[in-house]
């Protein structure tokens, strides 16, 4: 029997500077896996956003190329425009996609881009030190809501699967989880089912990662996990809010009526 | 192919084409929507890509995964969008990114107006966004040359891996002259293997490549600092371009002037001739590098006692020809900037101050 656990080859073999318990590792693992199984790696180009993962091209073996903060979609809308033969991802955080790229990805989801979006929602600016983000669950306390977040104030979390589901277009929208191996599988398939549909080139793909971060939430790994589930899933609810498909029979179901 | 009329921004999307770019981003903003209403039609025919993006900064990062990956392309906008994409334009600079803009430009500050203007001279030529980097700038004076230039702009962004701009004010873009489209101007085959995020699989060698801006190690980005300024300095030893007028006989005074200001200034100098009044004029063709030594040689001409800028600007040239004087002369402003282009009685008015 050969190996039956090996490093995809899509994953560089180098150490990352994510912190212990971050779900970071988790996420890249991921894409790199469904990328090597689709084996795509010599046509996919990788989106680096700013944020904790601006350094994540240092950990896959594919071209990528960095974006300013919050432009990732639209960095990935030229490529994918002028050359619709890649595979094109963007890999973003939430103070990254959900606050100063609110406008790039609401646009480039409505267009209906053929790309995917890997969205990783810690409820928590990660690389500028724990700030408070758009996905900053009521009373959480960050560096800049150190008496927890008021939504009086600075209103609710944004619910970005939700809120890309109600656009018109046929698009791929999902949120899933990594907080356990169970979880973690179903992220997995849902990643893959994101990249076929580019593959396709049926619609825009996003999925939504619910992660977690101890550090910046002052937390032991286990705790942040414990805490993710407590708070942030209930909210956060895990599913599939859009498919294509479902576009599809909509249209046809409402022209039918006609 | 013989000359057609053609308004200014139909002719600098139609020279794109012409010269082998077919992807065009843009978003809409007097006085140059022209441009994207023309290859809205166009594009789509010859077999390009055409899209309307959201906003000017989004348009900038379009334009950025465009470029990264190694397709040709290029935006149009005006000042204030202009003033958005300068945080794209910072990294397709840093980046080291082939692509082209063009500033059909209106008066500002703020919303301005959408009358001709100069007022982006440094905004264009100093750079514009953050960080040590600079833009070609090209500054067209009639129809004909903003497609000569627009056509060009392509290989020049491609030898420099950087952003080329064409800077033209509104009168360009409006005005309807004849115009041809060179067929030597097209682009060659660019460089974009060794460099491209186009996929590994497309190229040779199976190493793949990367785009980025980010240095945190202090060397290593001093050094890339280093590297962008070389390209700079070559750019002034290789790619200055102007125009000399009158410039063969003695002068009392020397015009610099770009742009549709430089052809007001010219008739200003076929009058003043009438008059018996002799002035010379450089008109730079590029903005940066700026033909620094041409200035420098026509304002030490013996005859000549005075250099005078004119501009649709208030005078944001004048420091640059002040540099290219070095002190030989005093060196005075003149111009215009709320969208009314100053006339040839006014400039020839100027000219007479300083003569006496």
């Amino acid at each position: 029997m050969g190996k039956t656990f090996q490093k995809p080859e899509a994953l560089a073999d180098t150490i990352t500077h994510y912190c212990p318990g971050c779900t970071h590792g988790v996420a890249h693992r991921l894409v790199a896996e469904v990328i090597d199984e689709l084996d795509i790696r010599g046509r996919t180009v990788g989106v680096a956003p700013v944020g904790c993962a601006v350094l994540m091209y240092n950990y896959f073996t594919f071209d990528f190329q960095e974006a300013a903060h919050g432009r990732a979609p639209a960095v990935a809308t030229g490529i994918k425009r002028v050359r619709p033969d890649l595979v094109v991802f963007t890999y973003q955080g939430d103070g990254d996609l959900a606050s100063i790229g609110m406008s790039e990805i609401v646009h480039a989801a409505n267009r209906g881009e053929k790309f995917t979006v890997i969205f990783i929602n810690n409820a928590v600016y990660g690389m500028t030190g724990g700030q408070m983000a758009p996905t900053t669950m009521p009373d959480q306390r960050t560096t800049t809501s150190p008496f927890g977040r008021k939504p009086a104030e600075t209103g609710m979390p944004i619910k970005m699967s939700e809120m890309l589901a109600a656009l018109q277009t046929p698009a791929y929208i999902t949120r899933q989880t990594l907080l356990n191996p169970k979880y973690i599988n179903k992220a997995k398939k849902a990643i893959k089912k994101a990249f076929t549909y580019q593959l396709e080139k049926t619609c825009f793909s996003f999925v939504e990662l619910v992660s977690t971060c101890p550090t910046n939430w002052g937390m032991t790994p286990l705790d942040a996990i414990n805490w993710a589930k407590e708070k942030m899933l209930p909210y956060f609810s895990l599913g599939v809010f859009k498919t294509p498909e479902e576009d599809e029979s909509a249209a046809n179901s409402s022209s039918a009526k006609k | 192919m013989g000359k057609v009329l053609m308004k200014g921004n139909e002719a600098i999307g139609e020279a794109a084409i012409r010269a082998g770019c077919l992807n065009y981003f843009a978003y809409p903003i007097t006085p140059q929507s022209e441009v994207a209403e023309y290859l809205a039609r166009r594009l789509p025919e010859a077999g390009g890509v055409f899209l309307q993006g959201e906003s000017e900064v989004a348009v900038s990062y379009m334009i950025f995964g465009a470029a990264a990956s190694g397709e040709r392309v290029f935006t149009t906008s005006s000042s204030p969008g202009i003033s958005l994409m300068s945080e794209g334009i910072s990294y397709i600079t840093a980046a080291q990114c082939p692509a082209v803009f063009v500033n059909i430009m209106r008066g500002g500050p703020g919303l301005g107006g959408i009358l001709p203007s100069q007022a982006d001279y440094m905004q264009s030529v100093k750079g514009g966004g953050h960080g040590d980097y600079k833009l070609l700038v090209m500054a067209p004076a009639s129809v004909q040359e903003a497609v000569e230039m627009m056509m060009g702009a392509f290989s020049l962004a491609e030898k420099y891996r950087n952003p080329v701009m064409i800077l033209g004010d509104g009168l360009i873009g409006q005005m309807m002259e004849p115009v041809e489209f060179p067929e030597h101007l097209k682009a060659k085959p660019s460089n974009k293997d060794e460099w491209a995020t186009n996929g590994m699989e497309t190229r040779k060698r199976n190493q793949r490549n990367l785009v980025k801006t980010l240095y945190l190690d202090p060397e290593e980005l001093n050094s890339h600092n280093l590297m962008l300024k070389a390209k700079y300095d070559q750019m002034e030893k290789e790619d200055v371009r102007y125009e000399a007028y009158n410039v063969e006989g003695d002068y009392h005074v020397l015009i610099v002037s770009y742009g549709t200001m430089s052809r007001v200034c010219r008739t200003a100098i076929d009058n003043l001739k009438d008059q018996g009044v002799e002035v010379g004029m450089i008109r730079p063709q590029t903005l940066f590098p700026f033909p620094r030594t041409a200035i420098f040689d026509a304002a030490g001409k013996q005859s000549c006692r005075a250099v005078l800028c004119v501009e649709m600007s208030m005078g944001q040239m004048v420091e640059d020809v002040e540099r290219s004087v070095l002190g030989r002369r005093p060196v005075h402003w003149y111009g215009k900037c709320g969208g009314e282009i100053p006339t040839p009685e006014e400039v020839m008015e100027e000219v007479k101050k300083l003569k006496s």
